[in-house]
């Protein structure tokens, strides 16, 4: 299903080297690898392996955590994102993020959506009604609540609470959206409408998604990395990594075997 | 006639235990208002030139409240400078009604509240505005109890608000120790040993020939007793926020300080509402206290008014009085609080 791509030429984030600490404890080992641009690439792997941790690294969110230490590089638009000079708050505008859990603000949905461009300074009606109605129809919510965007986005249900946050991560036209396990909380039927949403904004995004559900990653993604124990043990097209796995533990956790 | 009688059965004796609670507590009351009416309406007298008439009627003597009046609501005020302490009283009332619309609340609310106790105190002292000036020490009664309740709760609120950030703050090590020794400290004090010491000890810090006059430094002693328990309040809601509109806000691109301000503070404050109004009801009842560095705040000025020789033995009077002022105050601010935290929720947004 995945076009093949040669990913030297199309790739936005180039990760070298990564080590990355908690404290004294080491969550990622030597991780190299480069997500590719306009397309989804699927993070899959036991609990606790850092696929998660990785996410973080990518817009530095980790930062909001005391003791964490990375070293390696990380590099996004030619610029190695670990280093301290790095403009945090500029770079999460670029690679925006999507949570396990819906994290929509206590504010109308309408307000919601154009949070990150308020922020960003922008607050002509026009730009943001524009933006409002673009983002929700990206996320195929804005029939859904078109009526009702000066309501409290905390009345949503929770699929169409998770498809907002996205609406609101893709407002401010990222290059990255990271998702860390954006559908876990959902319906199948909310489950299909975000897939089928995450498959639309990959034209204009790229997208890394960290998922429990080897169905999901193999119907969505291009690219999947198995990661285990902090470390990276295979990288490779969805289609490689589902058929054909080159390391056992791959196969192992794709079969259900442990995991 | 039956629907009452269906009332009554309904939420008076639905069960014969709870029945019998009913019967005691109604007969509880009964019993109080017995003798209580009779003392203060039946037998009272109202109007009096002086305390005998009161002392033959037997009952309750309000002819005292109106002889004292002035001197409880404005203490030592000078008697020709009366209709400046009056304007003070409408403004305080002018400002709750204006709180008491739904409109108003908003943040700006507290700026309203700024600009009004600053025109009341320079009103009272008058010298900006061209009036004779009145040394903050004649200011008494009920208006320097408003004086101290309102700078207490405007002041204090912002300073426990600050508190409580900088308790939270994980990456500032030493300003987050700054304010957890505050706030541990002041905690560990009682409030009248911190009057005690912005009254007699703080002078001793000053360079001599400053002179920092007894109301203010009431009022910073107020500020920061209260400041430190409005902290611990908002530390908890704080903790309420969960920890996804963090990272909602940071994964937006906001700096940790808008994060703050915008995202999680408004939510954390909405959510303790009826925890800070009781903070501030407990100001407004504690500044009582100064009373000890011997000001003559309401209560105060009803105890020294109660001693005045010719009205000797009326402090009941005085006391039931008191007891209606700050219940109507406190009251207010409660169910003020509750409706606050009703639309709030109601809304959803902040
Ligand atoms: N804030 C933290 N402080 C200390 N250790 C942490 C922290 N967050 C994660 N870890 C540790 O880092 C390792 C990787 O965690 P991470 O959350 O990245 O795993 P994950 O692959 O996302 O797991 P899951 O699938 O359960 O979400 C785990 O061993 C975890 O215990
Ligand atoms: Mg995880």
């Amino acid at each position: 299903m995945a076009p093949v791509q040669t990913t030297n030429k199309t790739s936005i984030i180039k990760i070298t080297d990564l080590d990355f600490f908690y404290g004294d404890t080491q969550a990622l080992f030597k991780i190299n690898l480069t997500i590719a641009k306009n397309r989804i690439t699927s993070f899959i792997g036991p609990s606790g392996c850092g696929k998660s941790t990785l996410l973080r690294c990518m817009n530095r969110m980790y930062d909001v955590i005391r003791n964490t230490k990375a070293s390696g590089s990380i590099l996004f638009d030619n610029n190695n994102i670990l280093q301290t000079s790095t403009d945090v708050t500029g770079l999460r505008r670029r690679i925006g993020m999507v949570f396990q859990k819906s994290n929509p603000f206590a504010k109308t949905i309408y307000e919601n959506v154009v949070y990150g461009l308020r922020i960003a300074g922008e607050n002509k009606k026009s730009v943001l009604d524009q933006a409002v109605e673009e983002s929700l129809k990206g996320t195929s919510l804005f029939d859904e609540v078109k009526d009702r965007l000066n309501e409290s986005a905390l009345g949503l249900s929770g699929g169409q609470m998770q498809r907002l946050c996205i609406a609101r991560a893709i407002a401010i036209k990222p290059d990255v959206i990271l998702m860390d396990e954006p559908c876990s909380a959902l319906d199948p039927k909310s489950t299909a409408k975000v897939e089928e949403l995450m498959l639309n904004l990959k034209k204009d995004y790229s997208i890394v998604i960290v998922t429990h559900n080897m169905q999901q990653s193999s119907r969505i993604s291009e690219y999947t990395a198995f990661f285990l124990e902090g470390r990276l043990m295979e990288k490779d097209t969805t289609q490689k990594i589902f058929t054909n796995p080159s390391k056992k533990e791959t196969e192992d956790y794709i079969t259900g075997k442990f995991g | 006639m039956s629907n009452i009688f269906i009332w009554g059965r309904k939420n008076l004796y639905p069960t014969t235990g709870q029945g019998i609670i009913s019967i005691a507590i109604v007969s509880l009351v009964g019993l109080v208002l017995w003798n209580f009416l009779p003392w203060s309406i039946f037998n009272a007298v109202w109007v009096a030139d002086n305390s005998d008439v009161c002392r033959q009627a037997g009952g309750a003597c309000w002819a005292f409240i109106w002889e004292k009046l002035y001197f409880i609501l404005f203490g030592f005020y000078p008697a020709e400078e009366r209709w400046r302490a009056w304007l003070v009283l409408a403004l305080f009332l002018g400002g709750i009604l204006y709180s008491g619309r739904s409109k108003s609340w908003t943040l700006s609310l507290i700026v309203v509240w700024l600009g009004l106790v600053v025109s009341m105190m320079l009103l009272l002292n008058g010298t900006l505005l061209g009036l004779p000036t009145v040394e903050t020490s004649y200011w008494g009664g009920l208006v320097l109890t408003i004086i101290l309740a309102m700078t207490g709760i405007i002041f204090s609120y912002p300073f426990g608000v600050l508190l409580a950030l900088g308790r939270a703050n994980q990456r500032l090590p030493v300003i987050r120790g700054i304010c957890v020794s505050i706030i541990e400290i002041i905690r560990g004090v009682p409030f009248i040993s911190l009057l005690f010491m912005a009254s007699l000890m703080l002078p001793l810090f000053l360079p001599s020939g400053f002179v920092i006059p007894k109301l203010v430094r009431a009022i910073v002693a107020v500020i920061i007793f209260s400041g430190c328990y409005l902290a611990e309040t908002v530390r908890g809601g704080l903790a309420a926020v969960s920890r996804g509109q963090y990272e909602a806000a940071q994964s937006l691109g906001l700096s940790y300080w808008k994060t703050m301000g915008l995202v999680i503070l408004p939510q954390a404050l909405s959510k303790v509402i009826q925890p800070t109004v009781g903070s501030f009801i407990s100001l407004f009842i504690d500044t009582t206290l100064v009373v000890i560095i011997s000001m003559y705040d309401l209560l105060g000025a009803a105890r020294a008014a109660a001693s005045d020789s010719a009205w000797l033995g009326f402090a009941r009077e005085a006391y039931v009085f008191l007891a209606l002022i700050y219940f109507a105050f406190c009251y207010t601010l409660s169910k003020y609080s509750r409706r606050l935290e009703k639309d709030i929720l109601t809304k959803k947004v902040h």
